[in-house]
């Protein structure tokens, strides 16, 4: 069956531009944020996609159940590094369980489990265009997951599987 | 040229590509992952489906044999199709990765004699590979004790005859290439290498699955002992492939599916087993799928290999001359002609994101490493940007890829 086609082509064309790549979104990812290392980080773990070649790697400086600093670097594509750049706006300074809470929300905005207009995001709603491309989700939780690894105190993430 | 094969294949008709993706005609530039069916494909595969469909080989009843037929019919077409002669065989695989795997088990494994690879010997695989020709390759030698020794291209990702000659000694039990490297495009000369290695006393082994749709790989010129490709990369069906090559050769492996329709007789304790090519096929086979198989071979010679041939190599030439005055954009292997794929990294933005804004313009290309991630490593490049060409595509639609790449980058960057 040949699908009806959509009355606008062009407009439908720019969807992912205006829709998943932001301004904000590019912003992060041109000039990301505590993108570096720490200087004596507590906690660290790496996040890797082997099929795309996504290579975070995100230190925490943890004291007294607050994120008192993050740093990550690596490689990846737009949303990766925008995403990871934002977490660490979002998270310095704040509690433990904040991320853990944050992470959560984040996530269900981006498998569908949660409207973002209800999930109080903050910057991080200019990612919940994500939730239509299912083959970028792992993308955008990328730095996310080495930021729970790393708090757990595991190995390295690994994600996917190798081609 | 373009337009005159557009007529050829008009009545071939390929039903996926006559639809829009947001709101963009299809342009599907994937062709190195998989090529799309034409009707006669599909409708040699219903044929049989409707009319001919029981397991094949000691069945009394009418349907049986003509099921048979269809089976042996169809790997005589192919057998054709790849310039086989008697001293060659061919049997049919899920694809190129069982074929390459038959190879690299069957001659690592003991059966009821000795593993041909013995401790001490040499395996050489070129450092071009789909991971289905070297992770096989790493555990043939991991089995069998012998060394794993890689074959690494140039700065430009080519292979040289000389370095091979420099590899090769008596203790070399094995080499194995591609005719055409899926993540870059790059088409090593495989005629010379495998010869070189034959030469030398290595059995040799072709992963031809880039090159049958366009420049299928002639058996009986080449000194190649094990030669597999996929139906799905040359205008055939998923789940069906070929492992082709001497008879001599074919025997020596130890079977890698033992069961049903590969023996001659079975006791409680041992089995003798049948003789080629039934006993590298055990188990019942993609039958529907080798009668599609074959069938794409006859829709290549009936288009004409050389058509297609010169239409995939003027679309890649295209690509490559209008990507490569993109600035900031390095394409792989672009001296490579021979090739139907074109393979690039952008300075500072992501294949996936370029493959996604390619998308939402109906453009549809390959992002990654394409299971070739030591090849990219040693390239110093990392995941790339793949188009790849079939003969149903046409010079607007490289130029519709040359601007979506142009816009990406005016975006991200």
């Amino acid at each position: 069956m040949t699908p009806v086609p959509t009355p606008n082509p062009s407009a439908d064309a720019r969807m992912a531009e205006n829709e998943l790549y932001q301004d904000i979104v590019v912003e992060h990812k041109r000039a990301p944020r505590h993108f570096g290392h720490l200087a004596a980080p507590t906690h660290q773990a790496r996040g890797h996609n082997p099929q795309c070649g996504d290579d975070l790697q995100v230190e925490l400086d943890v004291a007294d159940g607050k994120l008192r600093d993050i740093g990550f670097q690596g490689q990846g594509c737009a949303i990766c590094i925008a995403s990871a750049s934002m977490m660490t706006e979002a998270l310095i300074g704040r509690d433990l369980a904040h991320a853990q809470d944050l992470q959560q929300r984040f996530r269900a905005v981006l498998t569908g489990q949660l409207e973002p207009e209800t999930a109080d995001l903050g910057k991080l709603v200019s990612l919940a265009g994500v939730r239509r491309y299912p083959s970028r989700i792992k993308c955008a939780l990328l730095g996310w997951h080495a930021l729970m690894h790393a708090l757990a105190g595991e190995a390295s993430t690994d994600e996917g599987t190798t081609a | 040229m373009g337009d005159q094969l557009q007529l050829v294949t008009a009545a071939n008709a390929f039903p996926v590509l006559a639809q829009q993706i947001h709101g963009q005609p299809l342009a599907y530039l994937d062709n190195a992952a998989t090529t799309q069916v034409p009707l006669t494909v599909l409708a040699a595969m219903r044929r049989f489906e409707d009319h001919d469909r029981a397991n094949i080989h000691r069945g009394v009843h009418t349907l049986s044999q003509r099921a048979t037929d269809a089976f042996e019919a169809s790997r005589d077409t192919l057998k054709r199709f790849i310039g086989a002669d008697a001293s060659q065989e061919l049997v049919f695989t899920s694809g190129t990765t069982e074929a390459l795997n038959l190879v690299a088990q069957g001659l690592s494994a003991a059966g009821h004699d000795a593993a041909v690879i013995r401790p001490g010997d040499e395996i050489i695989v070129s450092g071009l590979e789909h991971h289905a020709n070297l992770v096989p390759w790493q555990a043939a030698a991991r089995r069998s004790g012998a060394t794993l020794r890689i074959l690494l291209p140039d700065a430009q990702g080519r292979l040289q005859v000389a370095d091979l000659k420099s590899m090769l000694n008596e203790r070399t039990r094995v080499f194995a290439l591609t005719a055409c490297a899926n993540a870059t495009g790059e088409c090593p000369p495989y005629a010379a290498l495998l010869a070189l290695a034959a030469e030398a006393g290595a059995l040799t082994v072709l992963d031809a699955a880039q090159a049958v749709s366009h420049a299928v790989p002639d058996l009986s010129v080449l000194a190649c002992d094990y030669m597999a490709f996929s139906g799905h990369k040359m205008y055939g069906p998923m789940g069906i492939g070929v492992l082709a090559g001497r008879r001599a050769a074919l025997e020596r492996l130890v079977p890698l599916r033992l069961g049903g329709d590969m023996v001659e007789w079975v006791s409680y304790t041992d089995a003798a087993y049948a003789g080629l090519p039934s006993r590298l096929e055990g188990g019942t086979p993609n039958v529907a799928g080798a009668v599609g198989m074959a069938a794409a071979a006859g829709f290549i010679e009936q288009v004409g290999c050389d058509t297609i041939d010169a239409q995939v190599t003027s679309l890649r030439a295209h690509a490559v001359a209008g990507l490569s005055v993109i600035d900031g954009i390095r394409v792989l292997a672009t001296e490579s002609a021979a090739s139907a794929i074109v393979s690039f990294v952008a300075d500072g933005v992501h294949p996936h994101d370029i493959g996604t804004l390619l998308d939402e313009r109906g453009i549809a290309v390959r992002t990654g490493h394409h299971c070739a991630q030591p090849l990219l490593d040693h390239l110093g490049c990392g995941p790339t940007t793949r188009a790849s060409f079939a003969l149903y595509n046409t010079h607007d639609e490289v130029e519709r890829l040359v601007s979506g790449v142009a816009r990406a980058l005016e975006l991200l960057r």
